[in-house]
């Protein structure tokens, strides 16, 4: 199978191919090709759930194959996400779809939620394979490669999750140490979270409220243009003017459609994300602040004199690398995810800017197409009156 | 070709120059360019005519011979109903004059009850124009109320009952859309009606019959006693009952099939704009939303742009561009509540098409009774005649109870008969006469207003269509600018 090839298939619209393209680091070293399709009700006794088909292209050594195709459920999007903070508690993971819809949705699996999903579990797993460090963890290559059984044997395997529960306890507690000795450096980046946190949800809530009127105008517009075409039907020398007007209002009607349904596409999921993301950083520096802690406690230990004082220097040593390790991930992932951050937003104000316009060209080209005609008209029926 | 009238019209008024051809300034246009001049009659007032309006004869109107002079476009045009022309060819003074309702001042006062009260007064000013430079002259000015045009409509409704009496703007806001208040004081409401009454006046001046109604000339130039002299007319007393005409036109056998088409269409007409204004209103409301939603992301780029080194400037430009896409739609939406004041005017106008209708069935409906009326008598004058009872009548019954009439009582009962049936036999041809003249003369009006409303809808719609493209563009720059914001982020 030719790596270069993109399989007619993937259901990748040229927006977030663009996507996908522009945050890799390295463009011309992709080597794997992952999509996201075909969502599948299950129904046992016990529950209902919905897969959905992973398609791999390789041409990576250390993969068995060059394809492989996988189905999977949002509960093992949720393992491999744990598994990649377990490993990497200081780099930046993609986020995951919410589990449950925001507001409260009557039906859980309706189509809109589903496609809105698999768009986001696509992202989620091509954003992985585009990360320098994340692309090659082996949690992650088992996702994509694995038969059912197989992942199920090896989810078994590992910390269970009490385990992972007190870890999470514990390192709550902790950070909250780790907060006061926090590094200048990681002080602004927590001050730039949490801002970017705010403004982002902003952002989204205003973006969702403005696809929202216009999908109301949309609504109330798809009224207005038939309205016309009713009073034609009294008037006998109005007709062809009142179909010239119900038709122009038809047309501008589609292009608030198409602009609604670009807005949909480019802005909303992207902000969204961003949302999620914001999310996820303030995790990935409560880890941060959890290992400095971890070093703060022992080093406090070793001040006071307190008990195993001839251990004490070798642990220190271990761990001051390994919150040197985590300062300089997250530094060097940060500095990424900013990039990519600015990139991504710019598309796709960019894009909503372009679909805008695109709309209000349409909708120009319509109505002054009209204004022609009338003038026209009224030219030849000038000309008529001339004796 | 100048016609001078001297003599009858004496009363020191200043001869002008008589126009010839087109006397009609201005379009009968849409409301947004209001159609400010209009061909009158500037007839000064004459303290020795009368005030006495003949219900199918405009006030003021004189047949007597004033050195009429003909001319070439004005055929047949002698006649009431035929359109502008007719101005050219009667026998006064034409001179173009301007009518603008210029302000709306709020005052209080006391009303009837003597209670205080406020209400709005509008400045109606008139200024002819002269001929021969343009300029104009400012002739005469004054305040009037809202129930003051109601009281000129109402009179000009009894008088002119086969015309379709321009409509007034709406006493209260109605197809409100949220932003729009619906209080009578809101200055917004005012200005809209300011623009409206304007309109009502220059429709009834562009009119070639109710231009030449003397109340309505004192209407604007007589501030003072106007109302007294109005309600001296006796009009109120002239009106059709609701209930009679409710009456006829159930009972109504013969209408003219025209009529009652034309009442069919008004319906049609009236449902129909009723609809268009409501969901209008509607997608109004809904856009008004879309637009200043925007405007929200104008104070958080500003805020995001605080903590963005490179992206900062360009979020920050981005979200100027956004109040401005915000903020636009205001005038936008203001435009187009023109555009509904001139639907608004139409479906106003359907009532005033009733009224014609109604009228005419109840002119039909009178003949009809005054008809049976006639056979009846007729008959029961051919019974006593030839003594055959065939119709119910009580002298018939106290007859048959109290016994046989003498000869000599018959003869004298036959006699009255006689003479009603002749009396009656007048008044039908009177009635048939004055029905026909009705019928006529409303048509003919109907006709001219049939055109104007062709018109005038062609011309809103042309205009809600510019009204688009202004938007549009406007959209387009904004949005483009935007966009270069983002791009250089």
């Amino acid at each position: 199978m030719d790596m270069n090839s993109f399989s007619p298939m993937m259901p990748t619209s040229p927006l977030s191919m663009i996507n996908q393209i522009k945050f890799e680091d390295e463009p011309d070293l992709k080597d794997l090709f992952i999509t996201v399709d075909e969502p599948e009700s299950h129904v046992t006794t016990i529950e209902t759930f919905i897969t959905y088909r992973i398609i791999t292209k390789t041409s990576r050594g250390e993969f068995d194959s060059s394809e492989f195709e996988v189905r999977r459920r949002y509960q093992d999007f949720l393992w491999l996400k744990g598994k990649l903070e377990e490993a990497h508690p200081t780099l930046i993971i993609p986020p995951l779809p919410e589990k449950f819809m925001v507001k409260g949705m009557v039906e859980r699996f309706n189509d809109d939620f589903i496609e809105t999903r698999r768009k986001a579990l696509h992202k989620f797993l091509n954003r992985i394979a585009d990360h320098p460090t994340l692309t090659f963890n082996e949690d992650f290559k088992i996702f994509l490669t694995a038969q059912a059984w197989e992942l199920s044997s090896h989810k078994k395997q590992g910390p269970g999750l009490l385990s992972r529960m007190g870890q999470t306890v514990r390192a709550v507690a902790s950070s909250m140490r780790g907060v006061k000795n926090r590094p200048e450096e990681f002080m602004e980046m927590n001050n730039f979270i949490e801002l970017f946190s705010q403004k982002i949800n902003l952002i989204d809530k205003i973006s969702q409220r403005i696809y929202k009127e216009e999908r109301e105008y949309f609504d109330e517009l798809k009224e207005y243009g038939p309205i016309h075409i009713l009073w034609s039907a009294s008037e006998e020398d109005l007709v062809d003017i009142l179909k010239d007007v119900a038709s122009c209002i038809d047309r501008c009607c589609k292009a608030t459609e198409k602009r609604m349904s670009g807005l949909a596409e480019a802005l909303l999921p992207v902000v969204h994300e961003y949302v999620l993301y914001s999310e996820m950083l303030m995790g990935v520096m409560r880890r941060r602040d959890q290992i400095q802690a971890e070093l703060d406690s022992k080093v406090e230990a070793l001040t006071y004199k307190k008990a195993d004082a001839d251990l004490l220097p070798e642990e220190i040593g271990k761990l001051e690398d390994k919150v040197e390790c985590a300062n300089n991930a997250l530094k060097a992932d940060w500095e990424r995810w900013k990039q990519n951050m600015q990139n991504d937003i710019k598309l796709a104000f960019t894009d909503m800017a372009e679909e805008n316009i695109h709309y209000y060209e349409q909708c120009l080209a319509t109505w002054e197409s009209f204004l022609t005609s009338q003038t026209n008209l009224h030219l030849e029926e000038a000309s008529e009156d001339k004796p | 070709m100048e016609g001078r009238g001297d003599g009858e019209w004496g009363g020191g008024a200043s001869l002008t120059e008589r126009r010839g051809g087109r006397g009609r300034g201005g379009s009968a246009g849409a409301l947004g360019s209001p159609r400010r001049t209009a061909a009158m009659e500037q007839a000064p007032p004459d303290p020795e005519r009368q005030l006495q309006p003949a219900p199918l004869e405009p006030l003021g109107r004189s047949d007597a011979g004033l050195g009429v002079a003909v001319d070439e476009e004005a055929e047949g045009a002698r006649e009431e109903g035929s359109g502008g022309d007719t101005m050219t060819h009667n026998n006064f003074w034409l001179k173009k004059i301007e009518i603008s309702v210029s302000e709306a001042e709020k005052r209080t006062g006391r009303n009837a009850m003597n209670m205080q009260e406020t209400y709005t007064a509008y400045l109606i000013e008139t200024r002819s124009v002269e001929h021969t430079d343009g300029q104009s002259v400012l002739t005469d000015s004054l305040w009037r109320r809202y129930s003051e045009f109601e009281l000129l409509r109402n009179y000009l409704l009894v008088y002119y009952p086969h015309i379709v009496v321009p409509p007034l703007p709406e006493k209260r806001a109605e197809f409100v859309w949220h932003k729009l208040s619906a209080d009578n004081m809101d200055p917004d409401f005012v200005e809209r009606r300011r623009i409206g009454l304007e309109n009502f006046l220059l429709r009834i001046a562009s009119h070639p019959i109710l231009c030449r109604d003397k109340i309505f000339y004192l209407f604007l130039t007589q501030e003072g006693n106007w109302k007294e002299t109005v309600n001296e007319t006796g009009f109120q007393l002239k009106a059709d009952s609701r209930l009679k005409a409710l009456n006829a036109t159930f009972r109504v056998k013969n209408p003219d099939k025209r009529f009652t088409d034309l009442k069919h269409y008004s319906d049609e007409l009236q449902s129909v704009i009723s609809h268009l204004l409501r969901v209008r209103a509607r997608v109004a409301d809904r856009l008004y939303g879309v637009y200043k939603v925007h405007g929200n992301y104008g104070r958080v780029f500003s805020e995001w742009s605080a903590i963005e080194k490179e992206m900062g400037d360009g979020l920050q430009s981005a979200g100027h561009h956004m109040d401005v896409y915000a903020s636009s739609i205001d005038d936008i939406l203001e435009d187009e509540e023109h555009y509904a004041d001139q639907l608004k005017e139409y479906l106003f106008y359907a009532e005033a098409l009733r009224a014609v209708c109604r009228k005419h069935e109840l002119m039909q409906y009178d003949l009809e009774i005054a008809a049976q009326d006639l056979a009846s008598k007729k008959q029961q004058c051919e019974e006593l005649a030839t003594g055959t009872v065939r119709t119910f009548s009580l002298k018939g019954m106290t007859t048959k109870l109290f016994g046989q009439e003498t000869p000599e009582q018959r003869e004298a009962r036959i006699k009255v008969l006689e003479e009603q049936i002749n009396e009656g036999e007048q008044q039908l041809k009177s009635k048939n006469l004055e029905g026909r003249e009705f019928v006529k003369n409303a048509w003919a009006d109907i006709e001219r207003f049939k055109e104007q409303k062709n018109r005038d809808l062609k011309e809103a719609l042309i205009s809600y269509a510019v009204m688009q493209i202004s938007m549009c563009k406007k959209g387009i720059q904004v949005w483009t600018n935007a966009k270069e914001c983002f791009s250089k982020m």
